[in-house]
């Protein structure tokens, strides 16, 4: 994780990049694939998410038919954990930068 | 093996099952962890980087399709892959196997009526093996009609068959846990506590 790395003193122009960095979110991406249940992908993310069943569905039904779907959206930290906790449940997940 | 997992009146979750699925159950659990269970660190590594979990050296993604897909990359770039992996993987499969862990010592404390303690676990598992054996087979989402026919002579039909049963197994399962998803039903009617 690259968020480990050593903090190293920061001159302005680090500290300003850093800024704009926060403010670019970084997303979960689950993707689809071809032995993950619809039900069992349904109840991750009601069950992890807390999302509710609608969205869960919709969810579900954009990795099933468009082959991904952006299911959470924060910092880099955050997406790190949500990307662990997807894999544990045996789903198929990356995080990236919001572009 | 008709059943697959019930709500009993007072609210347990219970599978049914004969000796052989028992066993069957048992050793699926056990090639999972086989499959997943961390390497031993080497004698030579940082002890408090061992402690942590952390792999020293170059680590990068399985050869083997089916550890692939149960430890996969978390990012496209090959460097930051590389990274999270180092602190990351350890972590998950040790989660894995204890998953799998809990679903052996569930199935050892009981006999022909497995009483489910860890439905978490159950999910994990059962989802694991799908995932080890649906890549081993190369299951896609066409071709499933394709091998279920296969002749009794091709080694892709028995493993077929385990994983047809575990996905009835599993799908039974999300369904206890949320008979709402897909409405209820006559099996979802809660079974009587003894019999």
């Amino acid at each position: 994780m690259a968020s480990l790395s050593v903090p190293v003193e920061a001159g302005p122009q680090e500290q300003l990049e850093e800024v704009v960095e926060t403010q670019r979110p970084w997303i979960t991406i689950v993707w689809n694939d071809p032995i993950n249940l619809m039900s069992y992908v349904t109840y991750v993310f009601m069950t992890y998410f807390h999302y509710s069943r609608e969205k869960a569905e919709k969810l579900m039904n954009d990795v099933h038919h468009e082959g991904r779907a952006v299911v959470s959206s924060g910092t880099r930290e955050e997406m790190e954990r949500d990307v662990s906790a997807m894999h544990s449940y045996g789903l198929w997940a990356t995080l990236q930068r919001d572009d | 093996m008709t059943y697959g997992f019930q709500r009993t009146a007072t609210g347990r979750i219970v599978l049914r099952v004969d000796q052989v699925e028992r066993g069957l159950l048992g050793s699926v659990a056990r090639q999972v962890i086989d499959l997943v269970k961390p390497e031993e660190p080497s004698a030579d590594q940082d002890p408090l980087a061992a402690q942590l979990g952390w792999i020293e050296g170059d680590v990068q993604v399985s050869d083997d399709p089916a550890v692939a897909r149960l430890l996969p990359d978390a990012y496209a770039d090959p460097d930051d892959a590389r990274d999270f992996r180092r602190f990351t993987e350890n972590d998950l499969r040790q989660a894995k196997v204890q998953h799998a862990t809990t679903v052996i010592e569930e199935i050892e404390r009981s006999g022909e009526k497995i009483t489910v303690g860890s439905p978490d676990s159950w999910l994990g598992t059962l989802n694991d093996a799908r995932i080890a054996i649906g890549t081993r087979i190369q299951i896609t989402e066409d071709n499933h009609e394709e091998l279920s026919h296969l002749p009794e002579d091709d080694p892709r039909a028995g493993l077929f068959h385990v994983y047809d049963w575990l996905t009835f197994l599993q799908e039974s399962l999300v369904r206890c846990l949320d008979p709402s998803l897909y409405g209820f039903s006559d099996e979802d009617a809660p079974v009587a506590e003894d019999d």
